[in-house]
This record gives C-alpha cells, sequence and structure tokens, in this order.
C-alpha cells in the first residue's frame, strides 16, 4: 500500500489513525474489566458511610489527592513507613480513586486511626502548629461551614448507578445514617451500626453543635486502609499473585 | 469559493452557531434558576455570561453585514485571536505556576487561613489546566487554523463554526478554572472539570473536527501535508480520550458532582490511560505538527526526511497509547500491564527521536541561522528538549527507576523540561513567526527575543536541575536505613530537606515568567506601532516539498 493513498484521502486518514489508537486501549484495558482477579477477593470492604462519602467529597474538593497519594506501593520502605501494600480490593469502592502521583505530604492509604481527631482538626485547622516544617496548606475553615448534605440520598444513588452496592435500606436511611455517625446521642445510632457494621461513630470535629465539613472530613480519614482484615489475607496464595 | 458578500446564500453555520450560543445560554440560566447548589448557580451565571458575550460578538459581526475578514482568501482573524488568547492564558497561567511554587516555598506568608480558593489544592489544578488547555490550547487551535489553510490553499471550512470553535474553547477554559477555585473538581489530573464543562467540550472539540476536515475536504493540493496528519491525530484522539476517561454519573443534573463510571484499578489505569496521552497528543503531535511547519518555514529548507516522518508519525500514534501504566508501576495494577506499559515506553523513545531528528535536520545547511535569528534558536532549542524529555520519560518508565522516582518532584523536573522547553517554546516561536505575518508588521525588536530566550532558558535550567536533585534527594531519603535496620529518615525531615530546591524552583519559574511578560510586550508593540512588513507575509508551502 502506497502512504500516498493516506495522504490523498482525509476520511481514510481519519480511519487509520483512530484504529491505530485503538490498539493500545483495548489490549491493555479492557481486560482490567473481565480479567478474573485484577480486583482480590478480600474480607472486610463495605461501601463508604454517607458520612465518610461527604467527606471523601471534600478531600476531592480540596484536592488533596494532589499533594497525598493513597496507594502503597510493594516496596520495603513503603510497607516499613505506612504499612501492608495497598490492594486493589482497597479501593474497589472508589469513585474515582484517589491513588494520586505525588508525595509532598506522605501517603495517606493508612493513615485511619494513627492519629486522633484531635491532632486531626488541629492539624488541618493550623498545620504549622502541629508540625512546625510542614507546609500544608490550612484548612481552618472546614470546621466553621457547615456540611452541605442536601443531596445525601442522590449521592448514595448516584455511587450505586455506578457499581457500589448500597441497598434500599442505605439509600433511604442516608441522611439519618449521615447524622447518627457525625453525633453519639443520635436516635439512629444502632440502625446505623447494622447497616455499616463496625464503622466509627462519634463527635469528629470536637464541636456537638455542628455538623461541620470537618466532621465528614476527619470521617473519611479515620477509616482510611482500616477495612481489609489482613489476619485473613494471605499474600502468598496463589489467587493473589498476578 | 466565492467571495459573494452581496448576496449571501444559504449556510448552515449561520443558523448553527446561533443555535448553539442560545442552547447554551438557556442551559446556563435553567441551572441558575433551578439549582440550589450554590456553586452551580456561580458556574451557571459564568457561563451565561461568556454566552451572552459570544451572542453579542455573533451579532455585531454577522446580522446585517459579512466581515471584512470573510473577502479574504484565508480566515485570520481567528487566528489573530487565538495568539492574543495564548498569550493571554500563558501569563496568568505562569503567574498562578510561580504564586504555588512560592506557596511551596513560604507556606506561612502565601496561604490566606480563611480563604478556601487560595489553597495549592485548588491552584495547581488552576496552573496545570491554564498552561496545558488554555495555553496550549489556543495556541493549538490558532496555528492548526493557520496552517491547515496555508498547506491546504483553502479557506476554513464552515464559516463562523470556527469562530464557535475559539469562544467555545476559551469559555470552557473560563468554566473550568473558575470551577477549581470554587471547589469543582473530580480529581482526574488534567481532567478535573466537572460533566457539564466536559458536555460543552465535546461539543465545541466535535466542532472543531469538522472545521479541520472540512478544510482538508475542500484543499487545493493533492497531498495531505504532514503537519495535518498530526493535527488530525490530536484533534481526534483527544475526543476519544476526552470522552472515555470522563464518563461519570452525576449526582443530579443540577449538582455539579459527578461519580466516575468506573472505580478503583479500573479508573486509575482509565485515567493514566488519558493522563498520559494528554502529554503524547495534547503535548506532543499537535506540537510536533508545529515542528513540521514553522521550522522548515522559518529555516527555509525543506523538512529533512519525508520517510521518516510517515515512520515516526504511525509509530508514535501506535505506541504512546500503550505507555499509561508507567503511572502505577508497583501499584494493585496487576503486573502484566505494569510490564506492557513498561516495555512500550522503552520502544517509544524510537519514534520520538524520530521526530526530533527529522526537526533537527531540517536545520542542515541552514545552522547559521542561529545565530542571527532567536525565533529559529528558540524552535531548534525547544526540539533538544524534546529529545532530552522523550529520553529520560523512557528511562524513568523502567521499573527500578521509577521506584525511587515515583512521587518524588523528579517527575515534576521532567514535566516542566516537556512543559517549558519544548512546549512552551515551540509555542514562542511560533507566536514570534506568527505574529509579524498576521499583522503583517516588522517584529518590533530582535534584542528582546535575545532576552527573552536567555532569561527564560536560565529559568528552565534552574527549574530542572533544582528539582531533579531535590527529586533524587527525595526518593533516597525515604529508602534511607540507619546501620540498625530502620528508616533513616522522617517523612517531615524530607519535606524540610526540600525547602532550598522550593525556592530555587520558583526562581527558575519567575525567571521563565519574566520572559514570557517581555514577550508580549515585544508582540504588543510590534502591533500597535511595529514598522510595516518589506515583503508580503511568506506564500503558502506546497504540500509534498518534503517529498
Amino acid at each position: 500500500m502506497k502512504h500516498a493513498w493516506l495522504e490523498k484521502n482525509s476520511i481514510v486518514l481519519l480511519i487509520a489513525i483512530i484504529l491505530v489508537v485503538a490498539v493500545g486501549g483495548a489490549v491493555e484495558i479492557a481486560p482490567l474489566f473481565w480479567v478474573n482477579g485484577t480486583v482480590e477477593k478480600v474480607s472486610g470492604m463495605r461501601p463508604y458511610t454517607p458520612l465518610e462519602l461527604a467527606g471523601r467529597n471534600i478531600y476531592v474538593r480540596e484536592g488533596c489527592y494532589v499533594c497525598h497519594s493513597q496507594q502503597i506501593r510493594t516496596l520495603r520502605d513503603e510497607v516499613e513507613r505506612y504499612g501492608h501494600y495497598s490492594l486493589a480490593a482497597e479501593s474497589m469502592y472508589d469513585h474515582p480513586f484517589q491513588w494520586g502521583s505525588e508525595r509532598t505530604g506522605p501517603d495517606l492509604a493508612r493513615v485511619g486511626g494513627k492519629y486522633s481527631d484531635e491532632w486531626h482538626r488541629a492539624h488541618l485547622a493550623d498545620p504549622r502548629a502541629a508540625v512546625p516544617e510542614s507546609i500544608m496548606p490550612p484548612y481552618r475553615f472546614l470546621f466553621s461551614k457547615p456540611l452541605d448534605y442536601r443531596q445525601v440520598r442522590n449521592m448514595l444513588l448516584a455511587n450505586r448507578t455506578v457499581g457500589v452496592p448500597y441497598s434500599d435500606e442505605q439509600v433511604a436511611q442516608a441522611k439519618a445514617d449521615l447524622e447518627a455517625q457525625a453525633d453519639p446521642n443520635a436516635d439512629g445510632l444502632e440502625d446505623f451500626q447494622k447497616r455499616y457494621p463496625k464503622a466509627a461513630a462519634r463527635d469528629f470535629d470536637g464541636n456537638p453543635a455542628l455538623i461541620s465539613e470537618g466532621d465528614a472530613l476527619i470521617a473519611y480519614m479515620q477509616m482510611l486502609g482500616t477495612l481489609v482484615d489482613f489476619k485473613s489475607y494471605q499474600a502468598s496464595a496463589p489467587e493473589h499473585r498476578r | 469559493m466565492q467571495a459573494q458578500v452581496s448576496e449571501s446564500p444559504w449556510r448552515f453555520d449561520h443558523y448553527f452557531v446561533p443555535l448553539v450560543i442560545v442552547l447554551g445560554l438557556l442551559a446556563a440560566l435553567f441551572e441558575a434558576a433551578w439549582s440550589h447548589d450554590p456553586r452551580m448557580v456561580a458556574q451557571a451565571w459564568i457561563f451565561g455570561a461568556c454566552m451572552a458575550i459570544t451572542g453579542a460578538w455573533y451579532l455585531w459581526m454577522y446580522v446585517g453585514r459579512t466581515p471584512k475578514d470573510e473577502s479574504q482568501p484565508y480566515a485570520d482573524d481567528v487566528v489573530r485571536a487565538g495568539v492574543i488568547a495564548s498569550m493571554f492564558w500563558g501569563i496568568a497561567g505562569m503567574l498562578v505556576g510561580v504564586i504555588i511554587a512560592l506557596q511551596l516555598s513560604f507556606p506561612h506568608l502565601f496561604y490566606l487561613p480563611d480563604q478556601a480558593w487560595t489553597n495549592f489544592g485548588r491552584l495547581r489544578p488552576l496552573h496545570t489546566s491554564a498552561v496545558i488547555f488554555a495555553f496550549g490550547g489556543n495556541v493549538l487551535i490558532a496555528t492548526s487554523f493557520y496552517v491547515v489553510q496555508r498547506t491546504c490553499r483553502a479557506r476554513l471550512w464552515g464559516g463562523s463554526l470556527s469562530w464557535l470553535v475559539f469562544w467555545g474553547y476559551n469559555a470552557f477554559i473560563v468554566l473550568a478554572g473558575t470551577g477549581y477555585l470554587l471547589g469543582i473538581s473530580q480529581s482526574r489530573e488534567y481532567a478535573e472539570p466537572e460533566w457539564y464543562a466536559d458536555i460543552w467540550l465535546t461539543i465545541v472539540w466535535v466542532c472543531y473536527l469538522l472545521v479541520f476536515m472540512g478544510t482538508l475536504w475542500k484543499r487545493r493540493e493533492p497531498h495531505i501535508y504532514v503537519a495535518n496528519w498530526f493535527y488530525l491525530a490530536f484533534i481526534i484522539t483527544i475526543a476519544i480520550l476526552h470522552i472515555v476517561n470522563n464518563l461519570a454519573v452525576p449526582v443530579s443534573l443540577l449538582e455539579t458532582q459527578s461519580y466516575s463510571l468506573f472505580s478503583g484499578v479500573q479508573d486509575a489505569l482509565t485515567q493514566w490511560w488519558y493522563g498520559h496521552n494528554a502529554v503524547a497528543f495534547y503535548l506532543t503531535v499537535p506540537f510536533l505538527a508545529i515542528m513540521y511547519y514553522f521550522i522548515p518555514k522559518r529555516a527555509e529548507r525543506p523538512v529533512y526526511s519525508y520517510r521518516l516522518s510517515i515512520l515516526h508519525f504511525w509509530s508514535l500514534t501506535f505506541i504512546y497509547i500503550w505507555a499509561g501504566p508507567h503511572h502505577l508501576l508497583y501499584t494493585a495494577l496487576p503486573d502484566w500491564a505494569q510490564t506492557l506499559g513498561m516495555t512500550f515506553s522503552i520502544i517509544l523513545w524510537m519514534p520520538s527521536w524520530g521526530g526530533m531528528i527529522n526537526g533537527m535536520m531540517t536545520l542542515s545547511g541552514a545552522w547559521d541561522k542561529l545565530r542571527t535569528d532567536p525565533v529559529l534558536r528558540m524552535m531548534v532549542v525547544s526540539v533538544a528538549f524534546y529529545g532530552m524529555a522523550t529520553f529520560e520519560g523512557p528511562v524513568m518508565s523502567i521499573k527500578a527507576v521509577n521506584a525511587l522516582s515515583h512521587y518524588t518532584n523528579w517527575t515534576v523536573g521532567h514535566v516542566h523540561s516537556g512543559a517549558l522547553g519544548w512546549v512552551a517554546y515551540i509555542s514562542f516561536g511560533a507566536i514570534y513567526c506568527l505574529v509579524p505575518w498576521l499583522w503583517k508588521k516588522k517584529l518590533y525588536s530582535n534584542a528582546m527575543v535575545e532576552w527573552h530566550f536567555w532569561l527564560s532558558a536560565l529559568g528552565i535550567v534552574l527549574y530542572i536541575t533544582s528539582m531533579w536533585v531535590a527529586g533524587i534527594m527525595q526518593g533516597l531519603m525515604w529508602r534511607a536505613y540507619n546501620d540498625f535496620g530502620f528508616l533513616e529518615y522522617a517523612f517531615v525531615e524530607v519535606v524540610e530537606a526540600m525547602h532550598p530546591y522550593y525556592i530555587i524552583r520558583a526562581l527558575g519559574g519567575l525567571l521563565f515568567l519574566a520572559g514570557t511578560l517581555l514577550m508580549a510586550f515585544n508582540l504588543w508593540k510590534t502591533i500597535r506601532s511595529g514598522s510595516p512588513a518589506a515583503a508580503p507575509a511568506p506564500a503558502p508551502v506546497p504540500a509534498v516539498e518534503a517529498a
């Protein structure tokens, strides 16, 4: 075939370009959706609670992913610094993923439970008061701003549409669950804990009078990387070697 | 193509363009009236204002008259507008870059604790989008419209449709940029704008493809010139990447937020398939088109090798698509995909250097011009930076190297050697060519171009060397062990060690910005008061000159 043919027919050239660029994506990305074992089976994963999901929205909104990764690589120093390397299953409900690309600040994949709520509050409000060398921006406004959760039910519904297995009950009770998780004295606490086993419910921002954006963000950060039961996870099992 | 201006025949763009503007305006009013999301309401008013301006412009230009530009053989007004927009966004984007570099250098001075919109997390996407999509995008729209007309010897197809591309694209930029400041982001790097902005961009982009293809159809040259292959690959591939990567379900049609269709590992690979090919098909392929038109023009030499251009065009478009997984080495992405991505990234070195060699060797017999023509020098240096960055990239995608370099400032340095050295320099070169050609004036000051060149070159050197040192140091410190087998450094000690390099980087950025300001002044003086060019604008290049 003479190349001149392509050079003289714009439509043929256009189609040829589409075909040539389609190959890579088709071979490399498409199989990830059906190859078994792309996402390993683990115990402990559950969808985010409404409050955690709202916190995650704030994490996304403020661009935290710009400086913080959420992906511990399979390298000795990373595992020693941050904990068990990240599994694909741990981000299976993440729409979108938050693996990040830079570590201007430390990895946050397993930050949950490492610091107290109080530390998070002080650090977010004024990073250099907690860590003098820090170069992180201050997020004081999160603690005075009421959390906007008008759309919490639709948030869960949108997540269900893209594949997160929220039950009808979880969707219907989204608002009550959000309020229950941020207020330890709420009526709906028991029902909430039935719907989201082991999820922590407390006043995360230290201000019982207000469900603030800080409540949501800290609730999200405190559960990061804590779901998978690593006692029952066997890294050397054949199905996990891929 | 007759210039029948007196009795205007039926033209689809006279209906289509106002229709799109009105629909855009209606959509904005709908959101402004019904949305309870304050961020959506703000975006609706901003977009509505953009559409109102575009509409007013259209009425002024087309109602009851035909613009003078339409009786010219080539549609150059839209190219002029693109050049001006490029300079405006270039300065804005680089300025934001300097500000965020200063934020990392002096966090106690450059953050405002109660002003969420001034934080690094919101300004960083503003910087990347402003320089890539606003500056780069306008350069590409302007140069592609200029080049496709000259090399096809045909006026842009679609009449005012090309103006819709210009105004619509810049409305997208405004929507995206103000969105970041308001806290609207889908957190996909280099694809942060939310669903409604993505839909608008898709509409604009299809118009762009139509204008470009339409102009190719009516060309009066048998062959499609090599630069146009690259522009076409850019337009169509970006459309595919944009649509697939932005598949999402909005919370509601009245809310800004959406959730991506894919999750976790599949989402990560889709995003980096997009992300790396934004580098490939946005920041490389169409800028190679600029290289293929402007360097031969300026050097007055034919392209070095026609065969090489065919070879590296097809191998580049085929191989680049595979390189995405090198952003995800040692992560939860399956090993087979990681290895595939790494392998293709290394192979990619060859077609990249094919392009570099073809650009460089075009100077054969004209090397002496580098001494006297700072514009040509800028473009040739940009091709050299392209060669450097496309060697560094494959090296960094080797797993063992990536283990050290990933997550560090080395990546930032690498990106900027490509972005400043290659993309910005070739763009500057093209604009320095275009302004005298379009406005038919002599460039105001060659000495100022010399100053621009050396200021920005020094800026690039400071930027990339400081980030290399910082990045490699960062990687080594993270993995350093002491004699007892424990990690030697706390994370924050590494942050502290970055301080001097962040300052040097900010200084480098500042020098680069200063150069761009000088350029803007020079161009402004050229347009406003420059003396008329002695010779008329150069004649079109024959399309197969290279053969």
